[in-house]
């Protein structure tokens, strides 16, 4: 597998050198946060939405991604009279914190150690460690109320986290595909996810820079099953069904056990070994962990609403019908949390066949909802 | 907006908090909000009208008068509004209560089942009684809970709320001119409108 890493790229950023303390208690320093901005911030400085990616997305959201070559990954939403209008609209993304597209993550050298990568020595971080890291940056471009916060997935998380933390600076917000607190059933595939990286003869406990190597197999099987839950048996069905076809890397005959592979098998492949091209397997631990420890009600005897209690920010739930890693009925338990905390709430669940990843593809009613959603909410906030 | 839609936001005071149950496509919000001020939320079962609701502005949630009320903080309105789906309800009794324990108000409408047609259609015909309002067949209908004007004054007595106004309205939602009696208007009205509160306050 192609083992090019991509650290050569130098991404926008901005570097805090006092760093910021960590939930976990350790005072993480320097901290960098790599972002990318779209649209104009008005001169009231009150027109900036924040979105926040997912597990694997990064802060390139609507522009060619500078490593993969790709469309952003949400620029399908986020561009000049989209749904998120940068006509109108100051738009930031940025790399999360522990991730490895520029901001501060397990790949980085250690301050304590020059020349050593932190590796899984890496402190643990949480979904708030992530808001508070983009706290910095939204604090340096000298805005002090958002209009908006908007993320799917992982991404929601963050928007309920900047919610629940920032109450004050969060007019309106956006969580998608998301749920509460990471559940049971999420927790395990990510188990198993991070078992196959560990599984990898190549991970060396972790130190794998020091080999020269990294563990692509098992951070490509990883993706290969979490990609799996981002989509229905729906979406499978139609994009491959069992079609079969030649395999063109096995050396022996058709009649073989494996010289035919289904299409679903060559897709998933192909998602894996594009995807260890571009994410390091720390980061994907570290990300990964922080999403299994997210709970709102941690904190608050295990109620969500807590949080919310006394908030004027005003929500936009939205969920997908075959969404079944983040299912319409953890949504709705949202809805129901924000409602004992007498928060403004919108719920949509939008009627999409493609599972989790809907959020991403075209859904006309989705974009519909994000457009009117944040019309709606600039009216309240009177801004252009 | 229909005429007893207009009607119901008469009842409502500017810049008050307001939850329309089945908000439908969400007209009522739209016009609180706009011309009285209100912070005027929604919630509605048909998930189509829900996304053209949030599609155009308006704070609506997916959800149903039975199983989501419950899940608000006491006194969260100032009122809460049920329109024209009191006898669609599972537990309409319960549904009344959680309005007046979430809402400082509740406002009510509902088809008068005792409307002087439908009397006279079961009479004579023998047969569940068909009209404009009630138009769908009893195997089909939604409304499981049909009442009268007198059962529904009745069990506000029981559960000793207060009827700060109230008016008969003819399916256009045009005022009708039956207020002073009620016995007339449980003959000739073919929809009702209440006003309430809990008694004590």
């Amino acid at each position: 597998m192609d083992q090019t890493t991509p650290a050569h790229i130098e991404h926008a950023h901005m570097l805090f050198p006092e760093g910021m303390q960590l939930e976990c208690g350790f005072l993480l320093a320097p901290v960098r946060v790599a972002y990318r901005t779209y649209g104009t911030l008005s001169a009231a400085r009150d027109n900036a939405i924040v979105v926040c990616h997912a597990l694997t997305g990064d802060q390139y959201l609507a522009e060619t991604h500078p490593l993969t070559g790709k469309p952003g990954w949400w620029s399908r939403m986020v561009g000049p009279g989209l749904p998120i209008d940068t006509d109108r609209f100051f738009v930031i993304c940025m790399n999360v914190l522990g991730g490895c597209m520029g901001s501060t993550g397990p790949r980085d050298p250690r301050p304590d150690m020059p020349g050593e990568p932190w590796g899984t020595d890496f402190p643990p971080i949480t979904i708030r460690d992530m808001v508070r890291a983009q706290k910095l940056v939204v604090d340096a471009l000298g805005i002090s109320r958002l209009f908006a916060v908007v993320g799917g997935s992982m991404g929601g998380m963050q928007v309920l986290e900047w919610a629940a933390t920032f109450p004050g600076m969060v007019f309106a917000a956006m969580p998608i595909a998301t749920s509460p607190f990471h559940s049971a059933q999420n927790i395990a595939f990510n188990e198993v996810s991070r078992q196959a990286i560990f599984a990898d003869p190549e991970w060396h406990g972790g130190r794998y820079w020091e080999q020269g190597a990294i563990p692509a197999r098992g951070l490509a099987v990883a993706r290969m099953m979490a990609h799996i839950t981002y989509l229905s048996e729906e979406a499978l069905t139609r994009k491959f069904g069992r079609r079969v076809r030649r395999d063109p890397y096995n050396q022996a005959g058709a009649m073989s056990l494996f010289g035919e592979i289904f299409e679903v098998e060559s897709y998933l492949r192909h998602q894996g070994s594009s995807f260890v091209r571009r994410f390091d397997a720390n980061s994907y631990l570290t990300i990964t962990r922080a999403m299994d420890y997210f709970d709102l009600g941690a904190d608050h005897d295990g109620d969500p609403s807590r949080p919310f209690h006394g908030t004027r920010t005003r929500f936009c739930i939205v969920s997908f019908t075959s969404d079944w890693l983040f299912p319409t009925s953890q949504a709705r338990l949202l809805a129901r949390a924000l409602n004992r905390a007498a928060a403004n709430v919108s719920f949509v669940e939008i009627d999409s066949d493609k599972g989790h990843d809907a959020f991403l593809l075209d859904e006309p009613d989705f974009d519909r909802t994000v457009r009117g959603f944040l019309s709606g909410a600039a009216e309240h906030a009177r801004i252009g | 907006m229909r005429l007893d839609q207009r009607l119901i936001a008469d009842m409502i005071r500017p810049g008050t908090r307001v939850l329309d149950i089945g908000s439908g496509d969400g007209a009522l919000l739209d016009y609180l909000f706009r011309t009285r001020g209100c912070d005027a939320r929604g919630i509605e079962i048909d998930m189509r009208e829900v996304t053209r609701s949030v599609a155009h502005g308006l704070p609506v949630m997916h959800g149903d008068a039975d199983h989501d009320l419950a899940h608000y903080p006491d006194e969260a309105f100032d009122y809460v509004v049920l329109q024209r789906t009191l006898q669609a309800v599972e537990r309409p009794r319960e549904v009344l209560r959680q309005m007046l324990r979430i809402g400082r108000h509740a406002i009510v409408s509902f088809p008068n089942f005792g409307h002087w047609q439908l009397r006279l259609k079961l009479l004579t015909s023998g047969r569940m009684p068909m009209t404009a309002v009630w138009h769908t067949p009893w195997y089909q209908t939604p409304n499981i809970h049909p009442c009268t004007i007198l059962d529904f004054l009745m069990l506000c007595r029981e559960e000793g709320y207060v009827v700060e106004q109230w008016m008969a309205v003819d399916e256009d939602g045009e005022r009708a001119p039956w207020r002073r009696s009620i016995r007339l208007a449980n003959l000739f009205g073919e929809q009702a409108l209440f006003l309430l509160r809990r008694r004590g306050r």
